[in-house]
Formats: structure tokens, C-alpha cells, sequence
């Protein structure tokens, strides 16, 4: 056997320092009773107690959530089907285009996006004279474009890992097509949907670059509001809402890392005593 | 390689009603909202300037379309400065996360399954929490007064002779702080896919270079590296695709006497209002960035032919 790889750990306790540090640097200083959020002046907790009653940056939370919740569902569903033509039909028009599409909007750099997204609002308003105002849907439209890509990927490559003849017997022994797929497809490549959707919704809650271009009066979500406050400099009470956020984000990563581990075992083990029933 | 069938009741839902369904929504959702709008940048690259609102025209007469503001893209220096500073920066960035990455990914592969779970969560975590409060998270480090910056500061005071000391740096508005913020930032990028790779690898081959008498930086020389350069490139792609078109980076630790090229087309559009010159820095952009892309594919496609069955 080989002799440890010093130099590799090493490497990988360095990265994970350099991870962690400016995190925890941040959580830090989230706790000091000084305005000037780098100069430690004291313990305190009062920056939660702002962040909490204020009303602006529950307000963009909300709306944060809302555009999320949304556009992670849609996006799940359009992402799906999308993954299903790629994995399961060989050939159909326009399938070699359909494919580069698919795989665009992951390389497309945001700003342009955002550009391009915008553009077509106002073209739209003037041809159409919808929408009349940019706000909730176009935000809403442009986080569903760029995030149901993300989902294709993943719903297609299981899909593709996935046994076909399992699809097959099912349709052997009768079934319509849409009873395999409610029966047999989607509960086997459901985790990869609830991965995508997971995904999704995240994409949606970070993003500002294309939010700022597509939003409109009144339409503040919370990454714009940060943003803002951000360009003009450290302040404690980001700080408090940064170690909420990456808090809450630990622990649903945490949990939903728990249960797809666990659905994934619970599914292995069916199979292992599926086959062993049939012995 | 594909063990896809192809009998006729193979695909279940493979019936009209239900095919055009699974891909006509989709389908049709992306170019309503991804190729048309992105014609529309293209178009909007040959129209002029204008007062009105919204700020553009075309030619009242034929051609109708104009070059104006392509040849402004190779005369004013401002265009090619900023992309030649955001083409460096994110070659930089991508060079410093495969240093970094590369013996990440393979230390990972070093340890036992469980514990390669665990390290692959903490690299994914950060990336889970929000982009911009990691960029923020710098900020408070860089800034002249932060714990972080008086550490440099002491131990650069330390080693340097004493005419030579300073009292803090000016890490904040720099080209060095975009890219520092970038590796910081986009690090998973590179580990995840280098990790996918590196793990597929056969470690009998290793083991006989071993036994053969090879040394262990031999080995990594002639077997590891050679065999993960699909999973480099992988990384480095997304790594450096994404770094030359960033905003939010420059924008915030950036400096404004150098920006880069999304920076530029976010004021050409913005703060200038001359949307036919930010449609044609898109469209110069996106060009660039194709290139790497193509060329990519091209690696791919031959790697499977070399290495298919």
C-alpha cells in the first residue's frame, strides 16, 4: 500500500480553510457591537434584533421566496419534460438544436442574459403592449429560463443511468403509456427532481444579476437589496443577515442531503430484496 | 456503448399525442424566452444610437442596418482593454484553481468513501449559500483596518527590511482582489468535475507503475495527470467561462480604472443608454467565449471516438 498522501491532505486542509475563514470571519463579526463591522468593539446580538424588525428586508425575503417558490416549480416541470425528450427520443426535429439549447443558457454569461431578457420585455411592450409593467412575472419568466436548464441535466442523466427494461415490462404487461410514467418513471427519477427543483429554487433565491435587469418598481428582492447595501460598504447587520441565511442554507442542505440518502437506501435495499424474493 | 433499444414499444410514451407535448413545451419556452431575445441583441448591434425612447434606430433606407458601432468595438481602446483584462483575469483565476483544485480533488480520492462524502459537502455548502454574500464576505477581509489584512501586513513587516514596511494594503478595487474573489468563488467548479474524473481512475494502474519501479511523482507525471485531462478541462471551462463574463466580482472589489468587459456592457446599457454598443459587446463577448466552447466539443467527440467501443 501506498504511503499517505501528506502534500494531498495538506492541499485539501488549506482549501478548506480558505473555504471556511472569510465565513466564518463574516458570522464573526456578526456578533460585534461596533458599527464599523471590522473593528471588534464588544459582544452583542442587536444586529439580529434590526435585521428582524426590519420591514424592508422581510418584505424582499418574502418576494425572494415567492419568485422562488415559483419559478423553481415551473422550471421543474418545463426542465423535466425536457430531460425526458433528450433521454428517451432519439430522433425528432430540430433535436440536435434542442440539445444546444438546452446546454446555452448554463455557459450564457449572465449579464447578458439579463440584456437580452430585458430587451425582449420592452420589445414586447411596444409590440403588445404586454408587459406593462416589468415586476413579480418578468423576474418570475427570466429565473424559469435560466434555471430549467440546470434541471434537464440532471432529471436526463438519470434518465440515461436509468434501466429501461424496467419501462419495457411495464408496457409488456400492459400498462398505458401514462401509467409507466406515473408509475414507473417518475418515482424512479424522482430524486433527480426533487435535486433539480432544490437547485432551482436556489438559483432563483441568489440571484441578482439578471433580477436587476428584468425587475421593475417596487420589485426588490433580497439579493438586490443586499447589493445595494453592500456597494456601500461592510455594515454589521449584513453581516447578521449573511449568518442567517448561510444557517438556514446549512441545515436544508443538511436535511435534504439526510433524505435523499436515506430514499436512495431505502430504494436499494427494495431491489436487494426484490431480487432475493424472486430466488 | 448505448444499450438504449430501439424496438418499437421500447419507448413508452413514444406516441404522437404525448411526444409532442414532452417536447414541444419546453422547447417552445426556450425560444421564446432564450433565442429570441437573444436575436434581438443581435439585431439591435447594427441599429444606431438614438434620443427617443427606447434609444435605438435603424436607417430609414437600405441597407438599414449600421457598422457603427463594430468598428467603435475595435477603435476605442476602452472594448479591447477590457476584454484583454477579463480574458487574463479569468486565465489567471482558472490557472490558480487548478493549482489549488487539482490536489484537492485528488486528495479526496485518497480517502475512505464516508469521508469523501463528508469533504465533498463541505466544498458544495458555500456554493449552496449566496454568491454575493461570498464576494461580501472578502470585502470584510480586504478592507485596511480587517484582522485579515493586518495579519499580511505584520508578517510582511517581518520579513521585509524596514524601509520597506507598510501599515496595510490596498487589496480592496483591484485587479489582484477580482481575482482572488474568482478562485474563492468558483474553486468547486474545478474540484467537482476534476473529483469525477479522478475517482473513475484505475488505481491498478498506478499500483503497476509503482511495482514497475516508477516514484510517485513519476506516476502522477506519466498515469494520473495524462488520464484526468478530460476532467482539467472539464473544470477549467467552468471555471474560465463564467469568470470572463462576471459582474458582481468587479463590480465589487473591482477596479473601476480596469474593468471588465461585464462591467462595460452593463454601463454601456445602463448608466450610457447606448444599447446598440452593449448589444455589440454581448455579441463580441459571446463570440469569444464560443470559440473555447467549439473547441471543447471538438475534444470531446474525439475523445469518445478514441475511447468508445
Amino acid at each position: 500500500m501506498q504511503k499517505r498522501p501528506t502534500f494531498l491532505l495538506s492541499m485539501l486542509f488549506f482549501g478548506l480553510t480558505f473555504f471556511y475563514v472569510p465565513i466564518l470571519s463574516m458570522i464573526f463579526f456578526s456578533f460585534n457591537k461596533s458599527r464599523l463591522a471590522t473593528v471588534w468593539g464588544g459582544f452583542s446580538t442587536q444586529w439580529y434584533g434590526k435585521l428582524f424588525s426590519n420591514k424592508q428586508i422581510l418584505d424582499a425575503a418574502l418576494l425572494s421566496l415567492e419568485i422562488a417558490l415559483l419559478s423553481a416549480t415551473i422550471a421543474t416541470m418545463l426542465g423535466t419534460l425536457a430531460g425526458l425528450a433528450l433521454a428517451r427520443f432519439r430522433q425528432f426535429r430540430g433535436r440536435a438544436t434542442f440539445s444546444g439549447l438546452v446546454t446555452a443558457p448554463l455557459i450564457m454569461p449572465e449579464v447578458i442574459t439579463g440584456i437580452s431578457s430585458l430587451l425582449l420585455f420592452i420589445m414586447m411592450a411596444e409590440w403588445i403592449g404586454w408587459p406593462s409593467q416589468r415586476g413579480f412575472t418578468t423576474i418570475t419568466i427570466a429565473h424559469i429560463t435560466f434555471s430549467m436548464t440546470y434541471v434537464t441535466t440532471i432529471v436526463q442523466s438519470r434518465l440515461m443511468s436509468m434501466d429501461m427494461s424496467i419501462e419495457e415490462a411495464a408496457m409488456d404487461l400492459g400498462s398505458r403509456p401514462w401509467q409507466v410514467l406515473r408509475d414507473v418513471t417518475l418515482p424512479i427519477i424522482s430524486p433527480a427532481i426533487v435535486s433539480g427543483w432544490l437547485l432551482a429554487f436556489t438559483i432563483s433565491l441568489d440571484d441578482v444579476v439578471i433580477t436587476s435587469f428584468t425587475t421593475g418598481p417596487g420589485y426588490t428582492t433580497l439579493p438586490m437589496l443586499i447589493w445595494s447595501k453592500v456597494k456601500l460598504g461592510v455594515t454589521p447587520d449584513i453581516n447578521a443577515l449573511a449568518t442567517v441565511i448561510v444557517l438556514v442554507v446549512a441545515l436544508g442542505v443538511t436535511i435534504s442531503a439526510i433524505i435523499l440518502a436515506r430514499t436512495e437506501h431505502r430504494r436499494e435495499r427494495d431491489i436487494q430484496m426484490a431480487i432475493a424474493a424472486n430466488k | 456503448m448505448s444499450n438504449i433499444s430501439n424496438k418499437p414499444h421500447a419507448n413508452w410514451f413514444n406516441r404522437r399525442g404525448w411526444r409532442d407535448i414532452i417536447i414541444v413545451a419546453p422547447y417552445a419556452w426556450l425560444i421564446a424566452f432564450f433565442v429570441i431575445p437573444f436575436i434581438i441583441v443581435i439585431v439591435m448591434s447594427f441599429a444606431k444610437t438614438a434620443t427617443e425612447s427606447p434609444p435605438f434606430a435603424f436607417l430609414p433606407e437600405w441597407p438599414y442596418i449600421r457598422f457603427e458601432t463594430y468598428i467603435r468595438l475595435f477603435s476605442d481602446s476602452l472594448y479591447i482593454r477590457s476584454t484583454f483584462i477579463s480574458l487574463y483575469n479569468a486565465a489567471i483565476a482558472t490557472l490558480l484553481c487548478l493549482l489549488i483544485g487539482y490536489p484537492m480533488a485528488l486528495g479526496i480520492t485518497r480517502v475512505n468513501k464516508s469521508a469523501q462524502r463528508l469533504l465533498l459537502m463541505l466544498i458544495i455548502l458555500p456554493f449552496w449559500t449566496s454568491f454575493l454574500l461570498r464576494v461580501y464576505a472578502w470585502i470584510g477581509l480586504m478592507g485596511k483596518n480587517s484582522w485579515f489584512n493586518q495579519l499580511l501586513t505584520v508578517i510582511y513587516n517581518a520579513v521585509v527590511p524596514s524601509s520597506w514596511e507598510v501599515t496595510g494594503f490596498q487589496l480592496m478595487n483591484t485587479n489582484f482582489a477580482v481575482v482572488l474573489v474568482m478562485v474563492y468563488s468558483y474553486l468547486p467548479f474545478m474540484i467537482l468535475p476534476l473529483y469525477a474524473n479522478l475517482e473513475k481512475l484505475d488505481m491498478t494502474l498506478n499500483e503497476a507503475a509503482m511495482d514497475l519501479g516508477s516514484r510517485p511523482w513519476q506516476v502522477f507525471k506519466d498515469v494520473t495527470l495524462p488520464l484526468s485531462i478530460p476532467g482539467i478541462i472539464a473544470g477549467g471551462l467552468l471555471v474560465f467561462i463564467p469568470a470572463s463574463g462576471e459582474l458582481i466580482i468587479p463590480s465589487l472589489v473591482g477596479s473601476a480604472a480596469d474593468p471588465m468587459i461585464g462591467r462595460v456592457i452593463q454601463q454601456e446599457f445602463g448608466s450610457n443608454r447606448d444599447w446598440p454598443m452593449a448589444s455589440t459587446v454581448a455579441v463580441a463577448l459571446l463570440l469569444l467565449l464560443v470559440v473555447p466552447l467549439v473547441l471543447y466539443n471538438h475534444f470531446e467527440a474525439r475523445a469518445g471516438k478514441a475511447g468508445g467501443t
